[in-house]
C-alpha cells in the first residue's frame, strides 16, 4: 500500500478558499442559490464552503443543504448487498433556485446522475452546476462534468480516493492510496 | 454496507438484534421519503415485480405492503384466494410456482397455516415475506410495533410492555414478544387463563392475569382483539365479561399513577377490547402504528430485494 497526498494543510484551505471565490462570481450574494451536498461525504464539503462563505459574505443568507440519494443510485441490485441510506436535511424548496450539487470526489459520475435525479423531487432548479473537491479526470462512465474542480488527478481504477475532515477524522486531507495487488501475479 | 442475516423474512424468530436495528434505521429514512409530500416514491425497486399472496383476509396489512410496493416502484399483482384455481385444488407450490413462471420475484405471503411461509421459502426460487402466517408470526407487524415503541420513547431495551387478550390465537404476540425481548424490553402478557399457552413464561414473558396489575406495570399496553375465527370453543362464557375484566376504557386508564402509551394492531373490535374514547385518546399510537407499516415494511423489502439475486 503506497499513499500519497495530494492536499494537506494551508493548501487545503487555499483551494476551500479559491472554490468560496470562484462560487461567489457566479452567484454573487446567494439570495437566489443553494448548496447541496451530497450524503455521506459530500455534506462535509458543502458545510465547510457554506461556512467560508458565511465569512466573506457576512449578513447574507446561505443556505446548505444535505441529500441522500441511495434510493436513486442505478447499482441496487447489482452490489453484494444493499446501501445503507443516510439522512436527507434540506429545509428549503429549490424551485427557480440555482443549485450548486457539492461532493468530495467526482469519479464515475453514477452518483451525481442519481442526484439530479433525486433533486427534481424537490423541484424544478432554475439552474444545476457541480463542485467536486477531487476530480479524478478521464474515468467518468457517463457525459457529466464538473464547474468548479479543488484539484484534479489522473488515477487508474484499482487506486483511491480519500477526503478527510477535521469535523470527522481530525484532520483536512486528500489522499491517494494505491493498492499493489499481489493475486494477479500468480 | 451491511446486510440481513436471511433472505426470507419468514418471522422474528430469524432475525438478529443487529438485523432489527438495520431494518429500524432503514425505515426512519423511508419515513423521510414518505413525509416529503412532493416525493412519496422512490426508484429503487423498479426492476422488481412483487406479488402479494393473500390466503386470508386483510385490510391494512395487504394495502399497507402495497403501497410499500409502490412507493419503492416494484410492480405488484395481488392474488386473493377466494378468487382463484386454490378453491379448484391446487397447492400451494403449484400456485406459486405458477405465479413465478410469469416472472415474480418476491413473494408476500399470508396464509392461515402455521409455517406456510417457511414451508414455501423451502420449495420455491423467489424470496418470501411473511405476512401473517396462522397463529404462528406476523414479522413486519411486530417490527412495525417497537419500531413506533422507539418512536415514541426513543429506545426499545428496558421498556416495560404489556400484551393484553388472546395471546393463544395471535401470530401479533408471538412476533412482538420475540422482536421486544430481542430488543431488551420487558415484556408481560395478561387475559384469561385460557387464552395464554401453558409454557409461555419459557418465551421469558411474565403472564398476569390481573388487567389493572398489569397496567400499573406497564408503559406500553398492546391490546390485541380476540380472534373469534380461530376459537372453535367457548375460552370464556361471553364478549360482555370479558370486556369487564380485560377491557381498557377511559377510567382504567386515568386512574393508572403514570400516562402509559395504547396501542392495538388492529382491526378495532370498540367497545370489546379497548372503548372509543381510549382509541382516539392522545395517549393511543394506533394511527401512527399504520404509518409506520408503510415505512417498515418499505425498509423490510428494500433490504431483502438489495441482496445479490
Amino acid at each position: 500500500m503506497q499513499n500519497i497526498t495530494l492536499l494537506d494543510g494551508q493548501k487545503f484551505q487555499i483551494t476551500i478558499q479559491r472554490l468560496c471565490r470562484q462560487l461567489i462570481e457566479n452567484h454573487n450574494d446567494f439570495s437566489e442559490s443553494v448548496l447541496i451536498g451530497i450524503q455521506p461525504r459530500g455534506i462535509y464539503l458543502a458545510k465547510r464552503v457554506a461556512e467560508e462563505l458565511r465569512k466573506i459574505l457576512p449578513g447574507n443568507n446561505i443556505r446548505q443543504g444535505d441529500m441522500d440519494i441511495t434510493f436513486y443510485r442505478d447499482d441496487f441490485r447489482r452490489r453484494s448487498a444493499p446501501l445503507i441510506p443516510s439522512e436527507t436535511k434540506m429545509d428549503f424548496i429549490i424551485e427557480g433556485k440555482k443549485v450548486v450539487l457539492m461532493d468530495d470526489v467526482l469519479w464515475s459520475g453514477r452518483t451525481i446522475r442519481a442526484a439530479m435525479e433525486a433533486m427534481l423531487a424537490y423541484g424544478r432548479p432554475q439552474k444545476v452546476e457541480l463542485l467536486a473537491l477531487v476530480d479524478r479526470r478521464y474515468s467518468r462512465h457517463l457525459p457529466i462534468m464538473p464547474d468548479y474542480v479543488g484539484i484534479e488527478v489522473d488515477s487508474i481504477a484499482s487506486q483511491k480516493v480519500v477526503v478527510s475532515w477535521v469535523e470527522t477524522d481530525g484532520e483536512d486531507k486528500v489522499v491517494l492510496l494505491s493498492e499493489i495487488e499481489n493475486k494477479q501475479t500468480d | 454496507m451491511a446486510e440481513l442475516s436471511t433472505r426470507h423474512l419468514l418471522g422474528i424468530k430469524g432475525l438478529t438484534a443487529q438485523d432489527i436495528e438495520l431494518i429500524f434505521e432503514t425505515a426512519d429514512r423511508f419515513k423521510d421519503v414518505l413525509n416529503q409530500p412532493q416525493i412519496r416514491k422512490v426508484p429503487s425497486l423498479r426492476d422488481l415485480t412483487i406479488a402479494n399472496i393473500f390466503f386470508e383476509n386483510s385490510t391494512r396489512t395487504r394495502l399497507s405492503f402495497e403501497l410499500a410496493e409502490k412507493r419503492l416502484s416494484a410492480d405488484v399483482v395481488n392474488f386473493a384466494a377466494s378468487s382463484s384455481s386454490v378453491s379448484k385444488g391446487e397447492t400451494l407450490i403449484d400456485t406459486v410456482n405458477n405465479i413465478l413462471a410469469m416472472k415474480v420475484d418476491m413473494v408476500v405471503m399470508r396464509h392461515p397455516y402455521a409455517g406456510a411461509a417457511t414451508f414455501l421459502s423451502k420449495h420455491v426460487k423467489a424470496q418470501i415475506v411473511n405476512a401473517g402466517d396462522g397463529a404462528h408470526e406476523h414479522p413486519t407487524q411486530a417490527l412495525l410495533d417497537a419500531f413506533s415503541i422507539r418512536e415514541k420513547y426513543g429506545d426499545v431495551a428496558g421498556k416495560k410492555v404489556v400484551i393484553v387478550g388472546d395471546i393463544l390465537h395471535s401470530r401479533v404476540a408471538l412476533s412482538n414478544i420475540l422482536c421486544l425481548k430481542q430488543l431488551g424490553a420487558e415484556v408481560m402478557v395478561c387475559g384469561p387463563t385460557t387464552l395464554i399457552p401453558k409454557y409461555i413464561g419459557a418465551l421469558g414473558v411474565q403472564v398476569e392475569h390481573n388487567l389493572i396489575k398489569a397496567l400499573n406495570w406497564c408503559d406500553v399496553a398492546n391490546m390485541l382483539r380476540i380472534q373469534l375465527e380461530r376459537q372453535d370453543i367457548k375460552y370464556f362464557p361471553s364478549l360482555r365479561e370479558y370486556t369487564m375484566l380485560y377491557g381498557l376504557n377511559k377510567d382504567i386508564l386515568d386512574s393508572l399513577d403514570k400516562e402509559i402509551t395504547v396501542m392495538h394492531p388492529g382491526p378495532i373490535n370498540r367497545g370489546v377490547e379497548i372503548t372509543s374514547d381510549v382509541a382516539d385518546s392522545k395517549q393511543s399510537i394506533i394511527l401512527d402504528q399504520v404509518e409506520n407499516g408503510v415505512a417498515i415494511r418499505m425498509a423490510v423489502l428494500y433490504l431483502l430485494a438489495g441482496q445479490t439475486p
